[in-house]
């Protein structure tokens, strides 16, 4: 291996420079008004807007508060609003961003504080579409003195396997002019989730998901905005499943139309 | 104060937790019984660090695989310093529970056939370890908490940090917890309590961990006088992004990637894992293949002799995945290339990965006995908060998913059978204990300006674990570090929240995470001080303890809570009931060895 063919520059702390970011702060204790507070802080190239916000935290403001964890784009934790567009803290960089940067709350959520909005609805919205495997009477039910897996092969995998990929950050339902309408519009990663299971072989769990998907306010309000796929951090592409599932929604109730 | 009860509390959501709860609700159903349980965590479940594991978890799997094989790899992985009867009872559970996940659809990477599909792993015999991708951690996660939703007995208080344990006459009776979202206090009465808080990774300054892995539970236990066993070994993962420390999967490694220092050269065929294996062919427990303390005391090596790479500002080797091909790399690696493509703007594809060791895992914890009970009645522990005493000196990759597993359901129907048996305590106790804890936020939050800054004490722990309990460490700098925390725990005292609101006061989380911290840290310290030897995670360069010595420390350390006095350490008998300590071998050198 050459020299030549290692990176050896990339994260530099020379290229050290000040950024300016203004944040939306909402404290319900003192007032129910919200207002914009201007942070400037030292950013070099390598420099995430999380890493930002921890730089606020501990050296500039320790009373603004946010979500985070795992800082590699995995758990979910840190979505909020970058000009206007639904982010992950963690993987937003402040070096892609001339000029301001305004922060505010993940969108269509209620605040709770700063940039912290209640992610209650969207914990009901995943619970309501069954999101696990059901499979009432398995062919062999599993026994912990016999353990036997299903059978599943990698095109069976591949079917279901990138809807199986949402961090449930939520950046979709910000994303989502239809769920900001309407709460109670099960949402993308909802019904993303549930098209998951649907499409796994080893499940028989799509009649009992059905009645839930196939009303108002499951896959019938969705218009095919497909901002929510834009957003996605992941790739999931949760305006394909939702789309998928308006399908197999129609096809069943046809079906149980023909059935009567 | 809101006061509820419940049959069993489970604090903590990750995997040992979730695993914890549904086994508990299973167990309670066998039984004819149905059980109220609650979940807490300080964040909604599937933020859990357990989401950010990557390579897989390890059951024995094939044909040619056996049960004592995994049992040696595991025993001679900890260096001897493991309890052989609990890394039976592993071993032997481990492939149930592995096929369990897949029966709640846990999306495995499969074989052609349809049939699960295993991978090589460091310090492992052969292939057996599970995977999904390179996100296990965050299938398994996900598919807990997916399943969880099944049981109406399960009722979740997402973002519900506790802050103590209710304990009356040696027996735990309840919890004491803090809702983030209003400030406001509650109390749950319980007769059975599993903790499964995570370990405690973030008392370094560089580390694979998320940030919420600050040890709270180990804390709350050893302040009820619960023993912290093995604390002073920590493993540095050998493959961590400079910079962030972001964890670069040892799977990469068992799909046949290789480590360059920076003259391009296999070091690792220097350090005791050779011959160097042929591109592309990764042999088991050779080479790229060892144990990840013999891996990250390699790099330490090759620093110190002037043989590693820059990058920024970070001393780093070269994790090289070319060889394996495009298509390979992203079937198998997928979220590998997308966090050095984000984190570093290096393509694991086209170039080598530039690498360190990072910390990033607790072997030690909250000390219990085979069966996830602690000295304290009715408490539980499992995961990586617990040292159920599997992992010893040093844990082998893609053991602890596994284990998170089958002692997450060993305390679930632990604690299910303890609650069946037992009343509640008068709740006036619990009621007292709330007081106390109320009285303490209201000290820690009354408005005065803050003598001492929590964030300039945070600092100050986090450079002193790194400084003198690296990979290598000497007398000097244990004892400095020691001193430190002595020091920062007195000074801990005189901090003041300044955020004085109660709803998502997150400086308060902060300052309580960094007492417990401060707490545990003084635990490790004096552990690693007080062994005087090397073994494991635990490496002196002090002349005359560069090795290990079975005659005085094939034992357990177990540190005790003082209050404001200094810890004090014990030591406690290992169990060896199965094999005899023996030396190490890795590469050539363990080709005759029984595993």
């Amino acid at each position: 291996m050459s020299t030549e063919q290692i990176s050896t520059n990339v994260i530099s702390t020379q290229s050290a420079s000040t950024k300016h970011i203004s944040v939306k702060r909402y404290l319900p204790d003192n007032s129910t008004e919200t207002y914009w507070q201007e942070y400037d802080l030292p950013v070099d190239d390598s420099t995430s807007l999380l890493d930002a916000l921890n730089h606020i935290k501990e050296q500039l403001d320790s009373t603004l508060s946010y979500r985070w964890s795992c800082r590699m784009a995995i758990c979910g934790s840190c979505g909020v609003m970058v000009n206007g567009i639904p982010k992950l803290g963690c993987k937003t960089f402040l070096r892609d961003y001339e000029g301001d940067i305004r922060i505010e709350p993940l969108a269509h959520f209620p605040v709770q504080r700063d940039l912290v909005v209640d992610m209650e609805i969207f914990l009901e919205h995943l619970a309501a579409v069954k999101p696990y495997l059901i499979d009432d009477n398995p062919v062999k039910p599993y026994d912990p003195n016999a353990p036997e897996t299903y059978q599943q092969t990698p095109e069976q995998l591949e079917r279901y396997k990138q809807f199986a990929n949402c961090i449930n950050c939520g950046l979709c339902y910000s994303a989502c002019p239809q769920f900001g309408l309407n709460p109670e519009f099960l949402g993308p990663a909802a019904l993303t989730l549930a098209h998951r299971y649907n499409l796994d072989s080893r499940d028989n769990g799509k009649k009992q998901r059905m009645a839930e998907l196939n009303r108002h306010d499951g896959v019938w309000s969705c218009t095919f905005v497909g901002f929510c796929s834009k957003v996605c951090p992941k790739h999931v592409d949760p305006a394909a499943a939702v789309n998928q599932g308006k399908v197999e929604a129609a096809k069943h109730t046809l079906i149980a139309l023909f059935k009567g | 104060m809101q006061q509820r009860d419940f049959d069993i509390v489970i604090v903590g959501g990750g995997g040992a937790g979730l695993r914890a709860a549904i086994g508990a609700a299973e167990q309670a159903k066998a039984q004819g019984a149905s059980q109220h349980i609650a979940l807490l965590s300080k964040v909604y479940p599937m933020r859990s660090h357990t989401v950010a594991a990557e390579g897989g978890a390890a059951a024995v799997t094939s044909a040619e695989d056996s049960h004592q094989a995994h049992f040696d790899d595991t025993v001679s992985g900890g260096d001897w310093l493991v309890e052989q009867g609990v890394a039976d009872y592993f071993v032997h559970h481990a492939y149930q529970e592995l096929v369990q996940m897949e029966r709640w659809g846990c999306p495995w990477s499969r074989k052609d056939d349809g049939q699960v599909q295993v991978r090589r792993f460091g310090g492992m015999k052969t292939a057996r370890t599970w995977f999904a991708a390179d996100k296990t951690g965050f299938h398994m996660l996900h598919t807990l908490f997916q399943t969880s939703l099944k049981y109406p007995e399960i009722e979740r208080f997402d973002e519900y940090f506790v802050l103590d344990l209710a304990v009356h006459e040696g027996a735990v009776i309840g919890v004491i917890a803090l809702q983030i979202a209003t400030g406001e206090l509650t109390l749950l009465r319980a007769k059975a309590v599993v903790l499964a808080t995570g370990g405690a990774g973030r008392l370094f300054r560089f580390n694979t961990n998320a940030g919420i892995v600050t040890g709270d539970g180990m804390a709350m236990a050893y302040r009820h006088g619960v023993a912290l066993r093995d604390m002073e070994f920590v493993q540095y993962h050998p493959t961590g992004l400079p910079g962030s420390g972001i964890l670069i999967t040892e799977a990469c490694r068992g799909e046949g990637g290789i480590l360059l220092n920076k003259d391009g050269y296999r070091y690792l065929q220097d350090y005791g894992l050779g011959p160097e294996t042929p591109l592309g062919k990764p042999e088991n427990k050779y080479m790229e293949l060892g144990p990840r303390d013999k891996l990250s005391q390699a790099f330490w090596q090759e620093q110190q002799a002037g043989r590693t790479g820059k990058f920024g500002d970070s001393d780093v080797v070269y994790l090289d995945l070319r060889h394996l091909g495009e298509k390979y790399i992203l079937e198998r690696l997928p979220f590998i290339c997308e966090l050095a493509k984000s984190y570093i703007n290096v393509d694991p594809v086209k170039e080598p990965v530039p690498i360190r060791p990072a910390v990033h895992y607790t072997m030690g914890g909250i000390e219990t006995n085979p069966q996830c009970e602690t000295s304290i009645a009715g408490l539980y522990a499992a995961g990586e908060c617990a040292s159920v005493g599997l992992h010893g000196a040093n844990r082998l990759g893609s053991n602890s998913l596994t284990e998170l597993l089958v002692f997450g359901r060993l305390a679930g129907e632990q604690a299910s059978q303890r609650a069946a048996q037992t009343e509640w305590a008068d709740e006036r106790l619990l009621e007292a204990q709330g007081d106390r804890q109320q009285a303490k936020l209201l000290r820690l939050c009354d408005g005065t300006s803050s003598e001492e800054n929590w964030v300039e004490l945070k600092h100050a722990m986090v450079q002193a674990m790194e400084s003198g309990c690296g990979i290598y460490r000497t007398e000097e700098g244990m004892r400095h570090s020691l001193d430190t925390m002595r020091q920062l725990r007195a000074r801990f005292n005189k901090v003041r929240v300044n955020d004085t609101s109660k709803i998502f006061n997150t400086e308060l989380l902060e300052c309580l995470e960094l007492e417990c911290g401060l707490d545990i840290a003084e635990a490790s310290c004096l552990g690693a001080l007080e062994r005087r030897e090397s073994r494991g995670a635990h490496q002196r360069l002090d002349e005359g303890m560069q090795k290990r010595d079975d005659v005085n420390y094939l034992k357990h350390s177990q540190v005790f809570y003082q209050g404001d006095a200094h810890a004090e350490l014990r030591w406690q008998d290992v169990d060896v009931r199965f094999s005899a300590p023996a030396e190490r071998a890795y590469g050539d050198a363990g080709k005759g060895e029984k595993a």
